[in-house]
């Protein structure tokens, strides 16, 4: 190796590192941020004052009101809040099916396997907004939707992430070792495959998070999502849509929220990435695009 | 290969068959009789019976399902009893503009997307490549609509260069056809492209350190000329299935950037066609959404394997 590329190399280790901590701190601080909107708001976002509206901003309402004289700040932290959940939810349905599909298609093979990566491919054909209209159609838009729709196009990505890290341990010694010890492939997928791939599923629950809130913002902008009186991020944008050629603020604030949420989500799985396996690096960068 | 074609074909049109199934069997169970919405509320049970039977409702099913998918096979996808115009009809005025809006966003993506992937990785660690890369980190969080919203702020409102919605039929006008597709296919394609140049990226400075490019290079090639005449080649692979999934989920965005320009595409028919209990046209324009996602995952695996020369040494044996 060249002493350019490891200077390089290092380079990158370095920022991948520095990545890691804007990230996590950013993220941390928004998700705090929604969290405290559950017990206290710079203002009630319940209590409508039409006199109020559209304020721009003042030492009380520091990033101004909205169409029905709410606080902008106290709006934005709630629909965080909601947006997180709904992003949380969804990424939750695709860890805990997924990926036990996907340890199990691995350590048994033969045609679960194949079922499992045929209905893989059968849920790529659903598109979040695909399922979205179908489920609204059946049951009326409510977040619940949102979030169904979102985990289940995170189901096939977590058991495609699972079966593949699955696949590169199953051969090694330690493996057929608890095979010869009397362990059946359940135990060995449960018991010592997955904590080998933890760090996997943590690098792509951070991917999936911010495709969850992304997603939850497009659901909600098209009415398929969040519903009134409850908000999130995508809804404050679709109730803006008419106003914002007046009033734009009430359109960029919710739009810079989400960018600020999933640009630190997506530099924190970066910087985990590649702290906690350099050799994920690539893997991750095509995962992303899903 | 043509085993491998075969193989294809055949998952896609399984596929195919278990969505219209899914679909079917899902929307059946749609609240609400399509009968009685259209005779109204005050029709006689006797009527809504009548036209019931008429409609083919009263039929076990699978016997409704299989008449549905056979009419599908061969264009027939019934008839839309909220416009009283053949489903087929109503989904192809709407593809003329979801299709075209999905296309433009694509090439705009790779235009955009290529060119900045290969220049950073050419001058990989150096400024401009962290410059265009933040830049790339950026636009993956930007939501398309909402940088939608912004661009009529900005061409439409404060500069007048381009309309702020609507679409003039391409028979009407075919410029201000293309000129109303113009802001949309930019929003759209913005946070595309960004993923395209990451990805881009990344390939190239995974081929950049390959065996055959330090041999190319022995060979008397310069880097830059290796990575170009060798390297690009190889790093397409890579590319081109993040190019199938996006341009699926191209297909499926346009539902949500239609919103933001009024565009009268795929989504707003779904929509439409949802409040109105059209459960023919629902399916209808459901089973064209996922026969067109699924025809792009085929045709990228097909691409592939011409593309893959390993594949194509296979055949060869």
């Amino acid at each position: 190796m060249s002493k350019i590329e490891k200077r390089e190399n290092i380079f990158k280790k370095a920022w991948g590192h520095l990545s890691l901590r804007i990230g996590l701190i950013g993220s941390i601080i928004f998700a705090l941020l929604a969290i405290i909107s559950i017990f206290w708001t710079p203002h009630d976002i319940t209590l409508l004052n039409i006199s109020n509206r559209f304020l721009g901003p003042s030492s009380t309402h520091w990033l101004g009101t909205d169409f029905f004289g709410r606080d902008m700040l106290s709006m934005l932290m709630s629909g965080a809040l909601t947006s997180f959940i709904v992003a949380l939810i969804a990424v939750s349905i695709g860890l805990l099916i997924g990926t036990p599909l996907g340890l199990l298609a691995a350590s048994y093979g033969g045609i679960f396997e194949w079922l499992v990566l045929k209905g893989n491919d059968f849920l790529f054909a659903f598109p979040a907004i695909i399922s979205a209209i179908i489920i609204t159609a059946i049951f009326g838009p409510s977040a619940i939707n949102a979030i169904i729709a979102i985990g289940i196009f995170n189901i096939p990505v977590f058991a495609r992430v699972s079966r593949g890290g699955a696949l590169s341990i199953i051969s090694n010694d330690y493996i057929a070792a608890a095979r010869l010890s009397g362990r059946n492939n359940f135990n060995i997928a449960f018991v010592h495959i997955l904590p080998n791939i933890a760090s996997l599923l943590i690098v792509q629950s951070s991917v999936q998070l911010s495709l969850g809130i992304l997603a939850e913002a497009g659901l909600s902008y098209v009415g398929l999502g969040t519903q009134p009186p409850a908000t999130s991020l995508g809804l404050m944008l679709k109730e803006s849509q008419s106003l914002f050629l007046l009033h734009p603020m009430l359109a960029i604030l919710p739009g810079l929220t989400i960018i600020a949420i999933v640009l630190f989500l997506n530099l924190a799985g970066d910087g985990l990435r590649d702290a906690l396996d350099p050799r994920l690096a690539k893997q991750g960068a095509l995962d992303s695009a899903g | 290969m043509a085993g491998f074609l075969f193989r294809r074909v055949f998952g896609f049109a399984l596929t195919l068959f278990i969505a219209a199934l899914a679909i079917f069997l899902l929307l059946d169970i749609l609240p609400g009789d399509p009968a009685r919405f259209i005779l109204g509320i005050n029709a006689s049970p006797e009527s809504v019976n009548a036209l019931r039977e008429q409609m083919g409702l009263n039929l076990p099913i699978w016997q409704r399902f299989f008449s549905w998918i056979g009419g599908v096979m061969v264009g027939d996808f019934g008839i839309s009893h909220s416009q009283a115009t053949p489903v087929l009809e109503l989904i192809k005025e709407r593809l003329v503009v979801s299709f075209p809006l999905a296309i433009f966003a694509m090439i705009i993506s790779i235009m955009l997307g290529l060119p900045i992937g290969i220049f950073a990785a050419r001058r990989r660690g150096k400024i401009s490549d962290s410059l265009f890369m933040t830049l790339a980190q950026i636009g993956v969080a930007i939501p398309s609509f909402w940088f939608g919203m912004l661009l009529v702020l900005l061409f439409s409102v404060k500069l007048g260069w381009l309309p702020t919605g609507g679409f003039i039929s391409w028979q009407d006008d075919f410029f201000a056809g293309l000129k109303s597709l113009i802001l949309p296919s930019f929003a759209l394609a913005l946070p595309q492209a960004a993923i395209l140049a990451r990805v881009m990226r990344t390939a190239l400075v995974d081929v950049s350190s390959a065996d055959y490019i330090r041999t190319a290079q022995a060979k008397g090639l310069t880097k830059g000329q290796a990575i170009l005449r060798h390297g690009v080649q190889n790093a397409m692979l890579p590319v081109l299935t993040i190019l199938g999934l996006q341009f699926a989920f191209l297909i499926a965005g346009t539902i949500i950037i239609e919103n933001v320009f009024y565009l009268p595409g795929l989504g707003k028919l779904i929509f439409t066609a949802i409040s109105e209990r059209d459960l023919i046209l629902v399916r209808g324009a459901l089973i064209v959404l996922i026969m067109a996602v699924t025809f792009t995952m085929l045709i990228t695996d097909l691409l592939y394997a011409l593309i893959d020369p390993r594949l194509r040494s296979r055949t060869r044996q």
